[in-house]
């Protein structure tokens, strides 16, 4: 689908985190190479970091729980940050945050880098916020994230459950970015994820330019809020361009 | 049809010690004292009760909507409830419900979000988010107390269910006139109520109405 390689590839390892800045047009595909992945994802527009993703606006306007191709992530502007425009896994969740350093330990125990080197056990939060601080962000920015490869299902009570084995190896997903977007990401464990041994699976991170964005987009035309705030996002760059 | 499970409090009317109408469309902040009560009171039935929750020392310190969620492990609020803030500490509890399902993952209403939800035309009406900021802006939290602090909400008397296929709808209300739900604060925490004026959908009957908030020591 792509007409040309990627013009950047990295692989994360153990927990592993990183922030960059992806123009639109462009498609970041997210691989999670050994099955049982999750990349905790927060998103920001770039130019104006204070417009962020938006898990409310994200699910109520496309009636949604879980999130998938042909989804589409919302910003808290009425604007499209990116879109799910291919994705294998088919479930990924946004409501259930990430780990911290308290539910970390007690889960798995407390593994220092004196004693683990890189190994060391790290937390979904300090990973965002060690992230976001390279970038002029703090605590104030942190809100609820996607949770790549992750599968949660609730009940009529709204009680929820994991669900292992969503993804599979070789499971790709690709977000194609509407804004230019400061993406942050970590590679920790689903927080609800029951494997009680501490291994934050390998993900390969590429980036492709991204075809023109064509009028039949099945993403954009999935729901007419979509439409919509597409239209939002081209008022928004034919005042910026 | 989830059975939901109502708790009435001990609590009299008469004996609390602060009381206060906000109408709809209004925004309302306060500082709940630790050991302090809070009721939200629906006065007509069916409406949104937009709220927010800061640890009143450390307004970094907030409510957290994922981390509520996550340490409960289900979506909806009720008696029971630990209202878990970005830091991992409990804000408030809540101790008794008549309505007995609240939502917070359906977020608030914003102007530019009623443009993608509803139509483009709808860009002009009054909205949660603009009261958020104007309640950011008022209650004396310091001058750049605003937009980066207004995260994803609770909407108290809201009924946003999820199915077991991952469906997600907006249902009419499971309020009605004189239902409450009561909070007892675990630390000193600031309050930001926005009370919804949402005329689109029926998350307040198509007639947004004014609520009642009541402290008691
Ligand atoms: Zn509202």
């Amino acid at each position: 689908m792509f007409q040309s390689g990627p013009i950047f590839t990295r692989t994360l390892d153990h927990a592993g985190l990183w922030s960059g800045v992806i123009s639109r047009g462009k498609t970041l595909r997210l691989t999670d190479l050994q099955g049982g992945a999750n990349v905790g994802v927060l998103l920001y527009n770039a130019d104006l970091t204070v417009e962020r993703y938006n898990m409310p606006d994200t699910l109520k306007g496309q009636h949604t729980y879980q999130l998938t191709h042909p989804h589409c992530l919302h910003s808290d502007m009425g604007r499209l940050l990116a879109s799910i425009t291919a994705d294998t896994a088919g479930w990924h969740d946004t409501a259930c945050g990430c780990s911290d350093a308290a539910q970390v330990a007690a889960k798995y125990g407390k593994k220092s880098y004196q004693s683990g080197h890189n190994e060391f056990h790290r937390n979904g939060r300090e990973c965002f916020l060690i992230e976001l601080a390279k970038w002029g962000l703090g605590k104030r920015d942190l809100v609820p994230n996607l949770n790549l490869f992750s599968k949660v299902t609730a009940d009529e009570a709204g009680v929820l459950t994991f669900v292992p084995g969503n993804s599979p190896a070789g499971a790709y997903v690709d977000l194609r970015l509407e804004m230019n977007t400061l993406v942050v990401l970590n590679t920790c464990q689903h927080p609800l994820d029951p494997d009680p041994v501490y291994h934050p699976r390998p993900v390969k991170l590429e980036v492709f330019p991204a075809q023109p964005v064509a009028l039949t987009d099945t993403c954009i035309n999935s729901r007419p809020e979509n439409l919509r705030a597409a239209e939002n996002t081209a008022a928004y760059h034919a005042l910026r361009d | 049809m989830a059975t939901f499970i109502l708790t009435e409090s001990p609590l009299v009317a008469a004996d609390a010690v602060y009381r206060q109408v906000v109408n709809a469309g209004d925004h309302w902040s306060h500082l709940i004292k630790a050991g302090q009560t809070l009721r939200i009171l629906d006065l007509e039935g069916n409406q949104a009760a937009d709220t927010l929750f800061y640890d009143a020392h450390d307004t970094n310190n907030r409510y957290s909507a994922s981390d509520t969620i996550r340490h409960q492990g289900a979506l909806y609020l009720t008696t029971g409830t630990k209202l878990i803030s970005t830091e991992g500490d409990v804000l408030l509890t809540i101790v008794a419900d008549t309505c007995g399902r609240h939502d917070t993952l359906g977020g608030a209403c914003s102007r530019e979000s009623n443009t993608m939800r509803y139509a483009h035309e709808k860009e002009s009406m009054h909205a949660c988010r603009d009261s958020f900021i104007r309640g950011a802006q008022e209650c004396g939290c310091g001058h750049d107390f605003g937009k980066r602090d207004i995260t994803c909400n609770i909407n108290f008397f809201m009924n946003v269910p999820v199915t077991p296929e991952g469906g997600l709808t907006f249902a009419d209300g499971v309020s009605a006139p004189g239902r409450y739900v009561e909070l007892r604060a675990e630390r000193d925490v600031l309050a930001l109520i926005s009370n919804c004026p949402q005329l689109n959908n029926p998350c307040n009957g198509w007639n947004p109405t004014p609520v009642e908030v009541l402290i008691w020591d």
